[in-house]
């Protein structure tokens, strides 16, 4: 099964050094093990824009926006066997947070993909 | 959390560790028969002590720390060199008193060590039928039980497969080897032609339908991808990586919604897999760069490039397919790679020069039973305005072909009209 795995960090601040390279070490745990088929850095939400549609009407809900144009988050899409095992990936990666960043706050969505 | 729940738990938690598990092991044991074992009984530990306990908070942690404790009981136990030996378990002692280990773990390169688990697991010396069996436990960390559904065999069979294979690896003294580096490549088409079985029994699904077997495409896959990290330089490897990628991305095209199987030139495009075809593209790019555009799997990646490439089945570049055919029939003698040629050239050049290379097989003992033969030549003698011969060859074919769907896809051609 594929998953999209999105992590938004609830405050817009750059992430330590520390965590930067733990973060990369696991990844590069994960490719080598044939896990992880792409991923991405990402800019903050309020770089980007929001289209919605609520109650009929279109929206776009867009800058301007001040804050710092440091990378935060990402988008990663794995092949893993079943939802356990995307789980406790995200547990994992989460963790590594926690250990590198005290004070990180932030959600790592798990999203699996449609289809075969 | 129900019991199942927290089962499932485990074993996710436990496929995430077991390569470093094994890995660790085997290098302390040097045995890597032996290694798997001890994995197994942490995992069994896991299951015994986690639902009580919970999920530790650094499970990786936990089941290494249980997995070296036994592993260490075991070197007692052998009481090998006594001196010697001691110091390395005191060694370790320390090392586990350090624990929790989570990022040495994360530092551990573990790539010489893995490559010598996929080089132990499938040996040559072992049948293709073991070693799948054994690469499929030891690399991928199926259990037995997932193993034998996955290849419609009963538990004890796949059991028993394995445990004469881990027996055979010990008693020759495999247990713990690796290939010198000139052995390194031929000993590598021994584990390719592994990785290959197990995707192709789970691509071609001839028979059953349950879940696992394209659970099979993807195990196959991921050991592709681990050999290609693990050994970066072999062009064949890429190339198989390749072959297999770019297959798997027609995998949610190939049937429609009632599971009958559509051709690949009457598949929706759309549907074909753009991050798949991509990486496999890239996986042949790598193979050209070491020079081995003309490896038997690259070869084969290069053709389904040809058709991944094309945005329509009217772009396909059939002179194109029909020469790497060409090139991989002089590399390779089979009979159904002249089958496959047979249909490039009548796409390439029409159906009379086709057909010509379709009847000179009529008589080859390895297509006797192959449905395909006739279904080529069907086709091939439907487009020639031959239908009575046509229809014959699809009945024919019919009659030979396995799978049911399969079946009734030659009969309705068989039907069809002349155009």
């Amino acid at each position: 099964m594929r998953f999209m795995y999105i992590v938004t960090p609830a405050h817009p601040m750059p992430a330590t050094t520390e965590l930067i390279e733990a973060v990369h070490k696991l990844a590069e745990r994960e490719i080598k093990a044939g896990h992880m088929l792409d991923s991405g850095a990402l800019m903050p939400r309020t770089l980007g824009a929001q289209v919605r549609i609520t109650d009929g009407r279109l929206s776009v809900i867009d800058g301007p926006f001040v804050e710092a144009k440091e990378v935060i988050g990402g988008y990663a899409i794995f092949e893993l066997r079943d939802k356990e095992e995307a789980v406790a990936k995200a547990v994992e990666f989460m963790q590594v947070h926690r250990d590198h960043m005290p004070g990180w706050e932030g959600t790592c969505e798990v999203r699996a993909f449609a289809g075969p | 959390m129900t019991a199942a729940d927290i089962h499932r738990t485990i074993l996710a938690v436990w496929r995430i560790e077991q390569p470093r598990l094994i890995t660790s092991l085997s290098r302390m044991l040097r045995d890597v028969p032996l290694a798997e074992d001890l994995t197994q009984e942490a995992l069994l530990a896991a299951v015994e002590h986690w639902p009580v306990t919970g999920v530790p908070e650094k499970p990786g942690a936990w089941l290494m720390a249980t997995a070296k404790r036994r592993a260490l009981d075991q070197l007692r136990r052998r009481q090998m060199l006594a001196r010697k030996h001691e110091m390395i378990a005191r060694d370790m002692e320390q090392d586990q008193q350090a624990m929790p280990d989570w990022d040495a773990a994360l530092d551990d390169d573990i790539g010489d060590e893995l490559l010598r688990l996929i080089f132990t697991a499938c040996h040559p010396l072992l049948s293709r039928e073991a070693r799948a069996a054994l690469a499929l436990r030891m690399i991928c960390g199926l259990t037995t039980e997932e193993i034998a559904r996955a290849f419609l065999l009963p538990e004890a069979t796949i059991g028993q497969r394995i445990v004469r294979a881990k027996r055979t690896l010990s008693e020759s003294g495999l247990a713990y080897e690796t290939p010198r580096r000139g052995e390194l490549s031929e000993r590598l088409s021994s584990v390719l032609e592994v990785v290959y079985l197990i995707f192709n029994e789970g691509y071609t699904a001839a028979r059953g339908e349950h879940w696992l077997r394209p659970q099979l495409c993807h195990e196959a896959l991921r050991i592709g991808r681990v050999l290609t990290s693990i050994a970066p330089h072999e062009p064949e490897a890429h190339g198989l990586l390749a072959l297999m990628e770019l297959n798997a991305s027609r995998t949610a095209a190939r049937t429609d919604a009632s599971g009958e199987p559509i051709l690949m030139l009457e598949q929706d495009r759309a549907l074909w897999d753009q991050l798949q075809i991509r990486r496999g593209m890239q996986a042949l790019g790598r193979a050209r760069e070491l020079e081995g555009a003309g490896g038997f799997y690259a070869l084969q990646a290069a053709i389904i490039a040809c058709h991944a490439q094309a945005s329509t089945a009217d772009e396909t570049d059939w002179p194109r397919i029909s020469g790497l055919y060409s090139e991989l029939a002089a590399l390779v003698r089979s009979p159904i790679i002249e089958l496959n040629r047979a249909v490039a050239v009548g796409m390439a050049e029409g159906p009379e020069a086709a057909l010509v290379i379709a009847d000179s097989l009529a008589h080859e003992p390895a297509l006797k039973t192959y449905h395909l033969l006739g279904s080529v030549r069907g086709d091939l003698l439907h487009k020639l305005g031959r239908h009575a011969e046509a229809r014959a060859a699809f009945e024919a074919a019919a009659a030979l072909a396995g799978n049911k769907r399969e079946q009734d896809l030659l009969r309705r051609r068989a039907a069809e009209p002349p155009t």
